[in-house]
């Protein structure tokens, strides 16, 4: 909540009550005063007007409440089956964000070393010519975008067609590779089809939550109130399954700890629980499951240029039932940390017929080496068991950012993919060329780099211009000095869109100033496959323009008008009813704009007038035509697969040079790099500054107390951080945890670029690391 | 003119005497939590000193376990 500031000791008393919600809700997540919020809100004449919170990948619907021209308030929009009308301490200081002191206005140019201020007109000249004069010296693979899952879906609909149909490359990544991109390839392995089959009804349904490595309570936590919401109504039990005592554990009937890495033997061994007592599904499991197994010792992508293609092959059911006698609870536990009696109490709920369990996670398992297998084996529980597709049985994958599900895996911004399929599928790209109005010839069919290798790739000079909108690879990029270092080097151009300077703004050549949020139309699409639209509330600053105007005018410039037909007043309605024609089909299909601006939102497939809830379940997905109850269509023979896949372990562990874990992560106060929460006065105050979190004992023997200054050492880099100790978290022994919101204390110049060979997607939790009082 | 935030923890089953109590003590406010036994009071007065008094009087409420101050304010009146 904010307000304009015309009383200043009324605006005093609300930051107190501000900041006091803002310390409650971290101390108690899920925390609620949405009473005081409602009652505290401006009075007058607001213009009230709905649009997704732009700040996690929940979807929260949020009204903006505008005045003269400026938004002034937010509330939890009551109508948005996410939220129910309310918000955390991000979204209700939303607004506070449009407003900070230094937004960039007006596009800069980097002229001998100093950044001088032009006129947009100008700057768009620059970059179009700039793209033709580095297509026509090193090739077309030699330009490429970078993207966000906070791009709205036009955003990202644009990018796609100017790189992919007009320029003819896959250049086109976004952030959401290091976030998502393993619950992608989880989903795409296993169902053969993107995205959750259930949704957050499932919440209300579901007697057991199992969160793997998921610390809602501090990323989701509005979700994670509608659980402890479900516990005082109905009983549920919370278990928090992690590597490090959280906001969350704090709050769950139970915590279990594991050592790093080691999810995927404990997930192995509840799958081994479940046969060895007779708790599988038989009929389930025959009728719509096969079992493969792939690939092993499948690396780490530590080299350049480093590439995979699994093998899957079928094994049957005995094969894989041996193959589980390596993971017995009893070996297990010799080597997760995990007690061979916790694991049989984790398989106990999952094998009891009268119990419906909703498995969550985010980052713990995406971002991982083995992202794609720990996503499969989680799949396997509810396969076995047959805890799938059905009210509150769910297996649910949550997303970070605002539209990571609906631009960047719906609209399909990564190498690989089209807006319908992928690029190396003929029939997918004659579809999407038809629908651009393309030459096919145009659309490579091969993928060229993920993030990671894309980095790489202008490191060596193999990309030579980069366009990077709404994020901010030079705090996110693992491994970061060289991937910096790499970006400043002689002969790169790169443009950055943003909406405040950052450490990414530093390295551009041109920056552009964008319109953020409200100041633009667009859409995101949630984690529960839920598309809200927003109207344009209020002006943007100066000469800030949208993203998507800002690509459609680049397009223009390199003579593509005929795809780019758009008209200005009216061009977010026409792009968003040409990408409805990839997804013009029962599996997929889109709600039009004209519902979307009358809902909170509308999930896809929208068949026949009517969201799905639950895919795959004939009683609510009209996309099932096997005439049996399941029917997972997202492969050929309509079965999901359970995959074999063995426990490895990470490409760096502890040793005597550096013997602890380092784990990196977020804190509820902060978006992700902080470049616009930390421009919000309450949440700075509330966490101004990163820190590390030992273990008290570990603290205790290093004579380490709360504020001393701490020394982290990998074979990357070292970083000196102030000590956190039985402060936010609590670390297991010899392991740190360390935020990554805080530009100042870039704790990425230490982490390790290894990736998930199947997804791609970095491994931010795990590394070694040398830990001293410094 | 300091202006105060306060969380206030009361002891177990007297969350809603607290409220009562503390809504009843002059240059206070008080915004209950929905959902766990936490109020947040912010307090108004005129002076430091006047500010002391009044934190003393909301400490000497029976039903007040703990009163933590989370932010402070300083402002002319208006």
């Amino acid at each position: 909540m904010y307000t304009s500031l015309t009383n200043r000791r009324s605006f005093l008393k609300k930051m107190a009550v501000l900041s006091a919600m803002t310390a409650a809700a971290t101390m108690f997540p899920g925390i609620l005063f949405a009473e005081e919020q409602e009652e505290g809100l401006p009075k007058g004449n607001l213009d009230w007007k709905k649009a997704p919170c732009r700040f996690c990948g929940v979807g929260c619907g949020v009204l903006v409440g505008v005045e003269n021209g400026k938004a002034v308030a937010v509330k939890g929009d009551p109508k948005s089956p996410v939220n129910k009308g309310l918000c955390c301490v991000k979204g209700y200081h939303s607004v506070m964000a449009l407003y900070g002191k230094d937004r960039l206005t007006k596009p800069l140019v980097k002229k001998n070393g100093r950044y001088v201020e032009t006129s947009m007109d100008e700057a768009l000249d620059l970059i179009a010519s700039k793209m033709k004069e580095t297509i026509n010296d090193y090739g077309k693979d030699a330009v490429s975008i970078y993207g966000s899952g906070q791009w709205t879906i036009p955003d990202g609909y644009v990018a796609s067609k100017l790189f992919k149909g007009c320029i003819g490359t896959n250049n086109v990544e976004a952030n959401a590779r290091l976030c998502m991109a393993s619950a992608v390839t989880g989903f795409m392995t296993s169902f053969g089809i993107d995205e959750p089959m259930g949704c957050y009804d499932d919440i209300d349904h579901a007697d057991v939550f199992i969160m793997w490595g998921n610390n809602m309570a501090e990323m989701h936590p509005v979700l994670f109130s509608r659980l402890l919401d479900q516990r005082m109504r109905r009983g549920v039990k919370i278990i928090d399954f992690a590597t490090r005592t959280t906001r969350t554990s704090m709050a769950a009937d139970k915590s279990i700890l594991f050592l790093p890495q080691t999810d995927l033997a404990v997930a192995n061994a509840i799958c081994y629980e479940i046969i060895a007592n007779g708790w599988v599904h038989k009929e389930f499991v025959a009728k719509h499951c096969n079992i493969n197994k792939g690939l092993t010792n499948i690396g780490y992508g530590l080299e350049d240029n480093f590439s995979f293609k699994d093998q899957p092959e079928k094994i049957d059911f005995e094969a894989y039932k041996k193959f589980l006698e390596d993971y017995t609870p009893e070996k297990v536990e010799k080597y997760s940390g995990v007690s061979a009696k916790d694991i049989k109490y984790l398989a106990s709920f999952y094998g009891d017929p009268n119990k419906k369990v909703m498995s969550l996670w985010c980052m713990g398992m995406n971002q991982h080496t083995r992202g794609t297998w720990i996503n499969n084996l989680v799949y396997n529980i509810h396969l076995l068991t047959g805890k799938i597709s059905t009210p509150g049985n769910s297996p649910f994958s949550l997303t970070g950012q605002p539209s990571a599900c609906g631009t960047v895996r719906e609209v399909g911004t990564l190498t690989h993919k089209l807006p319908h399929g992928v690029v190396t599928n003929k029939e997918h790209r004659e579809f999407a060329a038809k629908i651009w109005d393309v030459p096919v010839e145009n659309i490579p069919a091969k993928p060229t780099y993920h993030t990671v290798e894309m980095f790489r790739a202008l490191d060596r000079g193999d990309i030579r211009f980069m366009w990077i909108q709404v994020t901010n690879p030079m705090v996110t990029m693992p491994k970061l000095k060289r991937y910096r270092d790499g970006a400043k080097k002689e002969g790169r151009f790169i443009v950055v869109s943003d909406v405040y300077p950052t450490p990414t703004t530093d390295i551009a050549d041109v920056i552009l100033p964008s319109a953020m949020w409200i100041e633009r139309e667009g859409m995101y699409g949630n984690s529960e496959r839920r598309t809200q639209y927003f109207e344009q509330m209020v002006a943007p600053p100066g000469e800030a323009m949208s993203d998507t105007w800002q690509i459609v005018e680049v397009a223009k410039r390199m003579g593509y008008e005929k795809q780019f037909y758009y008209k200005k007043e009216s061009h977010i309605e026409e792009i968003y009813t040409e990408y409805r024609k990839h997804h013009a089909n029962k599996k997929h299909n889109m709600a039009p704009l004209a519902v979307l601006k009358e809902n909170p939102g509308m999930q896809w497939p929208y068949v026949e007038g009517k969201p799905t809830k639950w895919r795959f379940n004939a009683t609510y997905d009209p996309a099932c035509s096997n005439n049996e109850a399941f029917h997972f269509y997202g492969k050929p023979d309509g079965k999901a697969v359970i995959w074999q896949r063995p426990y490895e372990p990470a490409p760096e562990e502890p040793d005597q040079e550096y013997p602890f874990w380092l784990n990196t992560g977020r804190v509820v106060e902060h978006w992700h790099t902080g470049s616009m929460t930390r421009r919000i006065p309450v949440l700075h105050k509330a966490m101004p500054h990163a820190y590390v979190e030992l273990n008290p004992d570990d603290a205790e023997r290093m004579q380490i107390k709360n504020g001393d200054k701490v020394r982290l050492t990998t074979r990357r880099g070292e970083i000196i951080l102030p000590a956190s100790i039985k402060q936010r978290g609590i670390p297991a022994p010899m392991q740190v945890f360390v935020p990554f919101f805080d530009e100042s204390m870039l704790i990425n110049d230490i982490t390790l670029d290894s990736f998930c060979p199947i997804s791609k997607e970095p491994d931010y939790k795990k590394c070694a690391v040398r830990v001293e009082k410094a | 003119m300091p202006i105060i935030s306060y969380l206030a923890h009361p002891y177990k089953g007297k969350k809603d005497n607290l409220v009562q109590e503390i809504s009843r003590v002059k240059g206070c406010e008080v915004i209950p939590a929905q959902n766990e036994e936490l109020l947040i009071v912010v307090t108004e007065t005129s002076s430091k000193q006047e500010e002391e008094i009044l934190k003393a009087k909301l400490d000497a409420i029976p039903s007040m376990k703990l009163l933590t101050m989370v932010s402070g304010f300083e402002t002319p009146i208006d």
